[in-house]
Formats: structure tokens, C-alpha cells, sequence
């Protein structure tokens, strides 16, 4: 699946471009996403990766238009079926929402409410888009339950969340955000919080369903392992910008951002047995005190003069792989791949 | 579930028996209704035959085991002062009071919830610090002295509503009740809203944690992400989950309407069973007194029974 024919890679589902979103504080204006841009194919699967506080779980708010007030979307674009999502009206975004594109999160205990049936979070999930009788609606929950692999669906239809284990309540959230066949979901960290061989099973369930239902998604993640083997596309954010983006395999086998390739020496899988585990030096900066120039040049081992003298980053592109980097690491094959 | 039940009647029951010797011991010490029954002018001989009549004669344990012996038959002794059973003094008036405590429950939950969600959700419009303002006073102001002012307002200076009395009532299985007839409401209502007044800003506050608390929750981003209308979320995502709470609170909170309607009833003349203990307590009323907290013990227990079960229903985490 990673050789997806470039027509699609052409026709987008989902395009953002040079997306900022804000949250006022007492100190300042902090700028959570900054310019970022990257669009995502029919079919395909985008990692969004990136540490907690990149900026990559409030892209995806924005993109669903779930920006927590006084936080807002500042400018750019983010074009969808033909649409600009920053400039629908609230009831155009609601009907988009869980139809068109659906969301999932990250800790499946807090996903579902506590207090309402798995059946009721279901059928009023499908009512709020189309009108159909209960009944029907209730058929159509069941059956997506069986879907994403929960056994026997008609009993644990009326059973609640709390009746199921961690990952049970991620199928359950899975089969919520599949009910109206949406052609995006953007997944956040939906894997984060259950073990490894529950991961593998949900994982495999994804991806058997995504091509299954030809739907595209955004795999919002800090875990390189999961990413690279999931997604087609990745992106690789830091303090609300992107540094990086290209196909997932060769980003991740030839990283041209330093901070990519930070990313990936941090796997535990990369270092051998003995070896001390790598990690990238020091801290994300604070959003309010960006250094000048090359947000990452106080953490660069190959920042100089250069690249904290530069305001604004250019973008070098070589097909589809952009970076965004003075002196970007020029290791393996660049030709002929594009 | 019936073990249950049985340790709660037990539980009860030594309640009811605690508070009994409390009161016995602790009226003991107070004073000696003989001194206030009797008027100062009776002779000795005269004092001595009431002493008698009213079993005061004997030493207290031999006085608490006679009233323990009635009690087993159901019966709490005859009031010194009426001269009639001292459980049906109480129950006659009981309707009175929860009906004035119901109707203070209606206004608390009927105006605090919606108060409630309003400044939870818009935490910083004028209005909700207003509410939350307000809300303060509800808490501080003494409700006597409220009391007294509704009166001087209400109706005193513009003479809307009465103050004093049930007015007219109808008679429903043989219990007086004011709230069915439009003259017993207009009586009604003064009385409550002040009862009800410390139970608002009750409610108001906590419906307002609630929803702060709940807001931020991930199934509420995921209620949104699903499409849903923000009536939905609110009053079914939201609302459900900060009912629990409030529930509890509110149901407890009962029973201390029904204990602390003693000034009310005093200010508005509410012809309750607080006004009853007041002057029990003021005469030494032993027999009344007793059945009056044994009363009161039971009426708690049931509650507290009733709240659990209602937890259980709105919260699938608590069944077993």
C-alpha cells in the first residue's frame, strides 16, 4: 500500500494550507499551530508526528472546527469536499462532524460517557445525521459493532462503557466513528494508551477497514514504530510547524530534518543491546520564547549563525518530500524515487 | 441486596435507641417539667400527684425502661402538655412540614439547576457572576431574618401574598395538603422560597462545579466530534453526569429541610411539626420530644435508603 498510484497523492481529501491556530493567554498570543501545510490522499494514511505540545492534536481539532474557546483558528485554509472549513458556519461544521469526518481519541476510558448506554451513544451517533427510525438505527449500531470485532454485539449493545476492557471501548469508539462511512478520520493517538498486542490487533482492524471503505485518515502519534508501520505520508511537526513531510518509508529511512532523524534515534528499537538510548537534547521551547530563525536551532547538533539568522524558513522541496531546514542531512538516494 | 436492607433497619434502630437515652439523659438535666406544668401557686400535695401521674417519680432507668416497654407496643408516652399520644401529635403535623419542605426542594432544584448549568457553561457573562454573586448571599443571609423581610415585602407592603398560615386546604386520605387549592399555594410559596433559599445557592453551586468539571471531559469532545446538537450534549451528555451529585446532595439536604424548618414554621406560622418541637422543647415536653427525634432518625435513614437506591439507577458504575 505504500506505492499508491500518484493519481491519488493528486486528488486530495483533505488540504490544509498555512493553517495558525491561537489561544490567547495573559502572557501572549500563543501560535499552537503556525503556517503549517500538508494534504492528504484519498485512501492514504498521514502520520502527524510530532512530542506533546508539537501542535499536532490541535491540528486535528481544527480540522473537525473543535478548537477550545478562546483558542481559534487565525488563518489559512483547510479545504475539504470542495469546502473551506475555516469559514463554515457552526451548523455546516456539526453536519460534517462524525459524518464526513470522524475523530477518535486517545484514552478509550474517556472517550465514551460513563453513564449512557453503548447502544444509546451509538443510534443518537447515526440520528444526528439521518433521520431514521430508532430501530433501524439500532440494527446499523449492532452491525458495526460486529465490525471492528466485538463479539456477540447483540448483548454488549446495552451494556456500558464500563463493562468493557481498554480496548473493547477503542472498537467501540472505532465503530462509533465509522457508522456514516466518513472519507476522513482523524485518529488521535488511538493506540496510545492500550498494550502492544491490543494495539496490533486494533492496528490490523484499521487498516483492513480503511481500505475496505477506501476512507482516508490522519494518524496523529508520537510513536515512529506504529507510524512507520501504518501510515503512507508523514508529517513531522515541531512548535506548531511542520519540519518535515514526504512518503513515510523514505522520510524514515533518509530523514533530511535533524529533528526527524532525532525522532527516529529515539526509538528503543534503534539502539542495540547495551548501547546507551539516544535522545534529543534538551527541551521544546517554550511557545511564547520561539528562538529566532529555525525553531529547532537551540536543540540542532548542526545549527549555526545561519540558521538562527533566517526569520523565515524556506521550504526546499524535491517532489513531494519537503523539509524545512538550512543544512538538511544529504544521506542515501534522492534520485529517481520521485 | 437484602443483607443489606436488614443492616440498614438495624443500623436504624440503634439509632432510634441512641438518640432515646440522649434525650432522656440529656432533659434530665435540663429542668424538671413539673416546675413549668405546675402552676406556681399549687401546693405540694398538688405537685406530688402530677410527679406521680407522669411516672417522674421513678428513678430515670426505671423511666427509660417503662418508655421502652410503650415504645415496643408503639407507643412514646403521652404529652405532658396535651394530655394526647405523643406520636400522633407528631404525625398529624407532619404533612404540614413536608409539604412546606417539598415545595422548598421543587424551587431549590427547579430555579438551581438551570441557574446552574447557565453559569457553567458561560462562566464569565455578567449574568453568571450575578447568579454566583447572589448565590453568596442565599448562603450567609440568616434565614429568619429573610424570612422577616419577605413578610415586610411581600406582605406587608404590597400585600400580594399572606403571611402567616396554610389557608385553605383539601383533604386528601385524611392528610390536609395546601398546595391543591390556589388560596393554600399563595400561602405556600412565601415560606418556601425562604426555606428554599440556602438550597438554591446549594444547587447553583453545585450544578456550576459539575458542569466545569464535566465540560472538559473527553467523551464531551467526543459527543461534539460525533455531530451531535449542543442541546444533546448539554442536556444529555452533560446533564446526566452531573445529576449524580447533585442527586446526592440534594436528597440529603432533605432531610435537614425537614429539620430546619423550625424557624420557618416559627416565622410564617406554618402550622408544622417544627413549631411543635419548639414549644415541646420550651415546656419540657419529654414524650413529644422523643417521638419527635425518633421521627427524625427514621425519616434520615429512609432518605439516605432512597438516595442509594437512586444512585444506583443513575449510575450503571455503582450497580452490582
Amino acid at each position: 500500500m505504500h506505492t499508491a498510484p500518484a493519481a491519488a497523492r493528486l486528488v486530495p481529501v483533505l488540504t490544509v494550507e498555512d493553517l495558525t491556530t491561537v489561544f490567547p493567554t495573559p502572557r501572549g498570543l500563543v501560535k499552537a499551530v503556525d503556517g503549517l501545510s500538508f494534504s492528504v490522499g484519498a485512501g492514504r494514511v498521514m502520520g502527524l508526528v510530532g512530542e506533546s505540545g508539537s501542535g499536532k492534536s490541535v491540528t486535528g481539532y481544527s480540522i473537525m472546527g473543535l478548537v477550545e474557546p478562546p483558542g481559534h483558528i487565525a488563518g489559512g485554509r483547510i479545504l475539504f469536499a470542495g469546502r473551506d472549513l475555516v469559514r463554515q458556519s457552526r451548523t455546516e461544521m456539526r453536519s460534517l462532524r462524525g459524518r464526513a469526518i470522524a475523530m477518535i481519541f486517545q484514552d478509550p476510558a474517556m472517550t465514551l460517557n460513563p453513564v449512557l448506554r453503548i447502544s444509546t451513544q451509538m443510534v443518537e451517533a447515526i440520528r444526528a445525521h439521518e433521520k431514521i427510525p430508532r430501530a433501524e438505527a439500532w440494527k446499523r449500531s449492532r452491525d458495526a459493532l460486529g465490525l471492528v470485532g466485538i463479539p456477540s454485539p447483540d448483548e454488549r449493545m446495552s451494556a456500558y462503557p464500563h463493562e468493557f476492557s481498554g480496548g473493547m471501548r477503542q472498537r467501540v469508539a472505532i465503530a462509533i466513528a465509522l457508522l456514516h462511512r466518513p472519507s476522513l478520520i482523524i485518529a488521535d493517538e488511538p493506540t496510545t494508551a492500550l498494550d502492544v498486542t491490543i494495539q496490533s490487533q486494533i492496528l490490523a482492524r484499521m487498516q483492513l477497514l480503511m481500505k475496505q471503505y477506501d476512507m482516508a485518515m490522519i494518524w496523529i502519534s508520537h510513536d515512529l514504530s506504529v507510524v512507520s508501520r501504518l501510515c503512507d505520508d508523514i508529517a513531522v511537526m515541531y512548535a506548531g510547524r511542520l519540519v518535515e513531510t514526504g512518503l513515510a518509508d523514505r522520510v524514515i529511512a533518509h530523514p533530511r530534518h535533524p529533528y526527524t532523524r532525532g525522532l527516529i534515534d529515539s526509538l528503543p528499537s534503534r539502539a542495540r543491546r547495551g548501547e546507551r538510548l539516544r535522545q534529543i537534547e534538551g527541551m521544546m521551547p517554550e511557545p511564547l520564547d520561539l528562538p529566532e530563525g529555525c525553531v529547532f536551532s537551540n536543540r540542532c547538533p548542526r545549527a549555526d549563525a545561519a540558521c538562527r539568522a533566517n526569520p523565515v524558513m524556506s521550504v526546499s522541496t524535491y517532489g513531494a518530500w519537503q523539509w524545512r531546514c538550512v543544512h538538511p542531512l544529504n544521506e542515501g538516494p534522492v534520485h529517481g524515487h520521485s | 441486596m437484602l443483607g443489606w436492607l436488614i443492616r440498614r433497619v438495624l443500623q436504624a434502630a440503634l439509632l432510634v435507641l441512641a438518640t432515646t437515652v440522649i434525650v432522656f439523659i440529656g432533659l434530665h438535666f435540663v429542668g424538671n417539667p413539673i416546675d413549668i406544668l405546675v402552676s406556681p401557686q399549687a401546693d405540694s400535695v398538688e405537685r406530688l400527684r402530677l410527679t406521680k401521674a407522669l411516672g417522674l417519680d421513678l428513678p430515670l432507668w426505671r423511666q427509660y425502661l417503662r418508655f421502652l416497654d410503650g415504645v415496643a407496643a408503639g407507643d412514646f408516652g403521652i404529652s405532658f402538655v396535651y394530655g394526647q399520644p405523643a406520636l400522633r401529635l407528631i404525625l398529624e403535623r407532619m404533612p404540614a412540614t413536608f409539604e412546606l419542605a417539598g415545595a422548598a426542594m421543587v424551587i431549590a432544584v427547579g430555579f438551581g439547576i438551570p441557574l446552574g448549568l447557565y453559569a457553567g457553561l458561560r462562566p464569565e457573562s455578567p449574568a453568571s457572576r450575578l447568579v454566583m454573586g447572589a448565590s453568596l448571599f442565599g448562603f450567609s443571609l440568616p434565614a429568619f431574618w429573610v424570612g422577616l423581610m419577605l413578610i415586610f415585602c411581600f406582605a406587608v407592603r404590597l400585600g400580594w401574598l399572606p403571611s402567616s398560615g396554610r389557608g385553605a386546604t383539601v383533604s386528601i386520605l385524611g392528610v390536609r395538603w395546601s398546595f391543591l387549592t390556589l388560596d393554600g399555594l399563595r400561602h405556600l410559596i412565601l415560606p418556601a422560597l425562604n426555606l428554599a433559599l440556602f438550597e438554591i445557592s446549594l444547587v447553583i453551586r453545585l450544578t456550576r462545579a459539575g458542569v466545569r468539571e464535566v465540560l472538559p471531559q473527553t467523551f464531551v469532545l467526543f459527543a461534539h466530534a460525533k455531530g451531535l446538537s449542543d442541546t444533546r450534549v448539554i442536556f444529555v451528555h452533560v446533564l446526566k453526569n452531573i445529576l449524580i451529585p447533585v442527586i446526592t446532595v440534594v436528597g440529603m439536604e432533605f432531610g435537614s429541610l425537614i429539620a430546619f424548618a423550625v424557624v420557618t414554621e416559627s416565622v410564617f406560622a406554618w402550622p408544622g411539626m417544627g413549631k411543635l418541637i419548639i414549644d415541646s422543647i420550651n415546656l419540657l415536653d419529654r414524650p413529644v420530644i422523643v417521638a419527635y427525634l425518633a421521627c427524625m432518625v427514621v425519616i434520615f435513614i429512609l432518605i439516605n435508603l432512597i438516595v442509594d437506591i437512586l444512585y444506583m439507577v443513575l449510575d450503571p458504575r455503582v450497580r452490582k
